[in-house]
């Protein structure tokens, strides 16, 4: 399967994602320069983390209008795989390719921690390989990565399992003081209603080595590998 | 020509930074200030169009780029030159 | 009327003393105008050509087999084997920091990275040294705040992980906070990159952001010249713009990595003047630009106005011609402008046109290299005015209550309010987090680490500059040995007051000699690093604070240790001696608001010898935690130990009786380690000891979920390390929590 990861001017979990799809899955991965119309043939997009336009605007505001992000459209219109991470989730979100949008962390400050997710369906291409309710332990980094949509949106985003992962403590509950960044619902990660773009803010990527401390985010890279059945 | 556009969270959004504006003002004896609202202003100098066609670009710009729909709302003036 | 430039206000403006005139006048020829007076005010102010330091930098060991290359480059260069090489380098961004906390930080740390990409090596590390002043103060919270936000800022937005570093709290730093900002690369050894122009003929190229008045700062007096509305439009804070700078490391690290460019340096202090003179110095050419050709922010700017400004985000580039159309592409995919502004010369001068006039015309070696170096007066430091007697101190009668309140004090407290508004993770090399002793990074496709320490202890210095000096090596050294690291290489930032005034020049003679001594007993060069000095307010100057960024090599990275005790029913040994020195101690200072007394002793000889024998028995997989005893001492390291422990395991220490015991549990005395091994172990790790002459006594056992620490069968210390843990976490955060009346 091949893996393209986009570069924007400002990326910089471009590499991260690189070295991850390619030495820690061990998949052909290439990168994909955002001025060009080619995404070069891939299987799956991988939106990276980073401060796109140094997020001057608003985060992922200016990204969206890259000129290679309508052939990632048209690609997913027709059941592509995108992953948005972080930063990724952020252009998702304003390309409306994901419903709500970001605010800013509850408490004013950039967090990067380990959090710990839990696993809300497990029948997208991108969870494939875990179970519901399975915990994982994985980084964040971000200013405004605090989740937010009007009620109606919440309701259909609850009611149709687009919710991924939440924001949990190491036992799986659901506490505020887990919610790190005060997402509605705690929610760390969203698919659309096809199920094949999904966005999340904690990092998989920085956690596919044991010597960075985790592993876990391999559930999600793995998952991409597991044919449909 | 020269336009002001202004943004802000929408009323129904909760906006974390001018609530920490407004509890910092009160820490300061400002207790009359009930709220802050935080918000950005853009001011764009335009030229080599008229100023209806600014009244048509204007929001058309405030609603597609400068503001977040899902959160923001926009405001906007042309400045007299 | 144009006032004449000898005046002694212009000069006193300008920082340069007649002598110093004359000099300039001598060395070119004539008289220089305004603009030439500039660039020699900014080439030889202290900042840029070390005239009062320079004499004692010289006695630092610059030279070893691994330094590629050493002091005077915009970095020094270490071979870390493989092909490959680190370059890296601190410095200080205190002035800037005080007047805009935010940007003065963040520009901090975009000046550092500039450094460490021109020559060639992509960042892959930063650390910050802080000092701020007692957070009690509102001014300090808020200027801690503003720092911390602009080092977060920056440092994430570029994508340049923020590792580790080292707070203090201190009166001293209140109306002087100290921000040193430490960065490292990584390249391959046959790409590294210098600041030289080459051969006659080649292109001048200007890229990155474009030139604004910014941080003007001699420029300040005769108004004639300028006009007088200029003062309102010269900000003297400069701006920092993360993103421009995101793209410049890309678009320059692609440039050199083809090797479509002869030379580049960034332009920091002293901006186009800086690299339109050391570059060709370097090269034995000169240059000539055209300043009509600099790209410019703002409208009417005079010469002096663009050759001194110091906006960020800009390099300055020598091509080949043709060289030039590729470069301009490189630049041009990555949104940016490189702009050919001029030629390299032959005749060794700095030459600028302006509307087709020539304005400066200068030998760039009387600018770069005749700079006089100075012999300050200096006094041998006189040590604190007065010497308590500790006899008269009081001892504790609540031990638990002793160590609550260290736990608590922000300079031992956790910092995770700090660093975790720094993306400490990106770029996926992190080995270990902030937090704990010295940072790790993995090498890709190696087993090797690199570990990384910023120490330095001001109240130590201030006390016994000598010693402070030596204390700071020997600290960051055992901090990299903890984890299992060689040290390999060293740059230091010195902070210090006025060295106009002897009692200062004095105090960093001796701290750079304590510095010299220590890194050669270690067998370690210093490859650059910073002077600050001036630092000062009110005419009170702060505690002479020179800061190691010291670097290590770890050859198995899965030999690593951490601070955390691992299991209970491990044994706690202590390597080294418990001296009972608690002469400038965070004790003294928490509990009995004395910054007084002798700091402890630096023993060179045994401070190797308790590394090695840490090393030694680490290497053969015997060590399950180590940590060093470092502010608060002994009982704090243990509470530290249990706190890093995921389970918050506890242990039961004994120590036998001394003198006093507040000076067993609380002082700092150097060359000990707190390390815990299993039991069959023991026997083992006490031959080493003994092989290389180290002290070493069981002291204790893991385990419990208490602290507990005895003194001669005196239960002393006894606490829940869950109630030690939470008061060491909530400290800092405390301070800054909101009001409960508004949340």
């Amino acid at each position: 399967m091949k893996f393209g990861v986009v570069v924007f001017p400002g990326s910089n979990c471009d590499a991260d994602a690189y070295h991850a799809f390619r030495d820690a899955l061990g998949q052909p991965t290439t990168y994909l320069w955002h001025k060009d119309h080619d995404l070069k043939g891939v299987d799956c997009v991988i939106l990276p983390g980073g401060f796109s336009y140094g997020d001057y605007l608003r985060s992922g505001a200016i990204a969206r209008f890259s000129p290679l992000m309508q052939e990632v459209r048209e690609f997913a219109d027709k059941g592509g795989l995108v992953l948005g991470i972080c930063n990724g989730f952020q252009v998702l979100l304003e390309l409306n390719l994901l419903p709500g949008a970001m605010l800013r962390n509850k408490k004013l400050k950039f967090l990067c921690q380990y959090v710990t997710i839990r696993l809300e369906n497990d029948r997208t291409p991108f969870t494939r390989k875990g179970t519901k309710g399975q915990i994982l332990r994985i980084p964040i980094a971000h200013f405004d990565g605090n989740w937010y949509a009007p009620l109606e949106t919440l309701k259909e985003v609850e009611d149709n399992g687009q919710v991924v992962f939440r924001y949990c403590d190491p036992e799986g509950a659901l506490t505020e003081e887990a919610n790190v960044n005060g997402s509605l619902h705690a929610i760390a990660g969203l698919v659309n209603k096809r199920g094949n773009v999904c966005g999340m803010m904690p990092h998989p990527e920085r956690a596919v080595e044991p010597v960075l401390g985790s592993e876990d985010g391999l559930v999600v890279l793995q998952s991409l590998l597991e044919k449909i059945s | 020509m020269k336009a002001r556009i202004l943004v802000s969270f929408k009323d129904s959004v909760l906006d974390p930074q001018g609530q920490t504006v407004r509890n910092a003002l009160h820490t300061l004896g400002y207790d009359a200030v009930q709220d802050v609202r935080q918000g950005k202003v853009f001011e764009l100098d335009l030229s080599g169009i008229s100023k209806a066609e600014a009244e048509r670009l204007i929001p058309e710009i405030a609603g597609k780029v400068l503001a977040n729909m899902v959160i923001e709302k926009y405001t906007w003036q042309i400045l007299e030159d | 009327m144009k006032t004449p430039l000898h005046d002694d206000k212009v000069l006193a403006h300008h920082n340069l003393t007649r002598d110093e005139y004359d000099l300039i006048s001598n060395l070119i020829g004539r008289e220089p105008n305004l603009t030439e007076l500039g660039i020699f005010s900014a080439m030889w102010s202290e900042h840029c050509s070390y005239k009062s330091s320079k004499v004692y930098l010289k006695k630092l060991p610059t030279k070893a087999k691994n330094v590629v290359q050493g002091p005077g480059e915009n970095a020094g260069v270490i071979d870390i084997g493989d092909g490959r090489v680190i370059v890296f380098k601190i410095e200080s961004h205190n002035h800037p920091s005080y007047i805009e906390p935010f940007q003065g930080a963040a520009t901090g740390v975009g000046g550092i990275l500039r450094d460490i990409f021109t020559m060639g090596a992509r960042p892959v590390a930063l650390m910050d040294s802080l000092r701020f002043g007692p957070l009690q103060n509102p001014k300090n919270r808020s200027i801690m705040e503003g720092v911390v936000s602009g080092i977060s800022s920056y440092g994430n937005s570029i994508g340049v992980p923020t590792v580790g570093g080292e707070v203090y709290f201190n009166e001293c730093y209140s109306l002087n906070p100290l921000v040193n900002v430490f960065c490292l690369g990584l390249a391959e050894k046959d790409k590294i990159f210098y600041a030289k122009t080459d051969d006659v003929g080649n292109a001048i190229l200007y890229v990155g952001a474009k030139t604004g008045r910014d941080g003007i700062h001699g420029a300040s007096m005769a108004s004639q010249e300028f006009g007088e509305d200029t003062e309102a439009k010269r900000p003297n804070v400069q701006v920092g713009d993360p993103f421009k700078e995101k793209l410049l490391v890309e678009a320059c690290l692609e440039v050199m990595e083809r090797r479509i460019i002869v030379g580049i340096q960034d332009m920091g202090a002293a901006g186009l003047t800086c690299s339109t003179t050391e570059m060709p110095a370097k090269s034995g050419k000169g240059v000539e630009i055209d300043l009509d050709l600099v790209p410019q922010r703002e409208k009417g700017m005079n010469p002096y106005e663009i050759l001194l400004s110091e906006s960020q985000e800009r390099m300055l580039i020598a091509a080949r011609p043709d060289q030039v159309p590729a470069v301009k592409t490189a630049f041009a995919k990555w949104d940016l402008d490189a702009v050919e502004i001029g030629k390299v010369t032959g005749d060794g001068k700095l030459r600028c046109r302006f509307h087709g006039e020539i304005v400066v015309d200068v030998p760039v070696s009387a600018v770069v290299d005749l700079c006089p170096a100075y012999s300050r007066p200096w006094e041998k430091p006189a040590g604190p005015a007065k010497r308590t007697d500790f006899g008269s101190i009081p001892q504790p009668k609540d031990y638990n209550d002793v160590l609550r309140k260290l736990l608590s004090s922000p300079t031992i407290a956790n910092k995770e309010w700090i660093y975790r508004q720094y993306d400490h993770m990106v770029q996926t090399n992190t080995a270990l987090l902030p937090g704990a002793g010295a940072a790790l990074l993995r090498i890709r496709g190696s087993k090797k680490g690199l570990a990384m320490t910023l120490d330095g202890n001001g109240r130590f210095a201030a006390l016994d500059p000598r010693t402070g000096g030596k204390a700071s090596v020997a600290e960051a050294c055992r901090n990299l040995a903890c984890i299992g690291a060689r040290p390999i290489g060293v740059t230091n930032c010195l902070n210090f007051g006025n060295p106009e005034k002897p009692g200062v020049m004095g105090q960093f003679k001796e701290a750079v000699e304590g510095m010299s001594e220590a890194c050669d007993a270690f067998g370690i060069a210093v490859t650059g690093g910073n002077v600050s000095f001036y630092n000062e307010t009110e005419g009170v100057a702060i505690d002479p604070t020179p800061v190691l960024g010291i670097v290590g090599l770890v050859e198995d990275i899965d030999k690593v240790v951490t601070p955390g005790f691992k299991a209970g029913g491990d044994t706690v040994i202590l390597l080294g001696e418990n001296k009972e020195e608690f002469g400038g101690s965070e004790y003294l200072n928490v509990i009995h608001g004395l910054n007084d007394g002798l700091p402890p002793t630096v023993d060179l000889d045994r401070e190797i010898a308790v590394h090695e024998t840490l090393l030694e028995a680490i290497g053969e997989g015997l060590v399950r935690s180590a940590d060093d005893p470092s502010e608060g001492g002994l009982a704090v390291c243990a509470a530290e130990c249990a706190f890093h422990s995921p389970e918050k395991i506890g242990c039961d220490l004994s120590f036998e009786e001394g003198e006093r015991p507040d000076a067993i549990l609380f002082g700092e005395s150097h060359a000990r380690i707190l390390l815990t091994v299993r039991p069959e172990n023991v026997g083992r790790v006490l031959e080493i000891a003994e092989k290389r002459g180290v002290p070493a006594k069981i002291i204790g056992t893991t385990g419990g979920s208490s602290l507990r620490i005895r003194v001669a069968e005196n239960l002393l210390v006894n606490l829940p390390v869950a109630v030690a843990y939470r008061l060491w976490m909530d400290a800092i955060p405390d301070y800054f929590a909101v009001p409960k009346s508004f949340s």
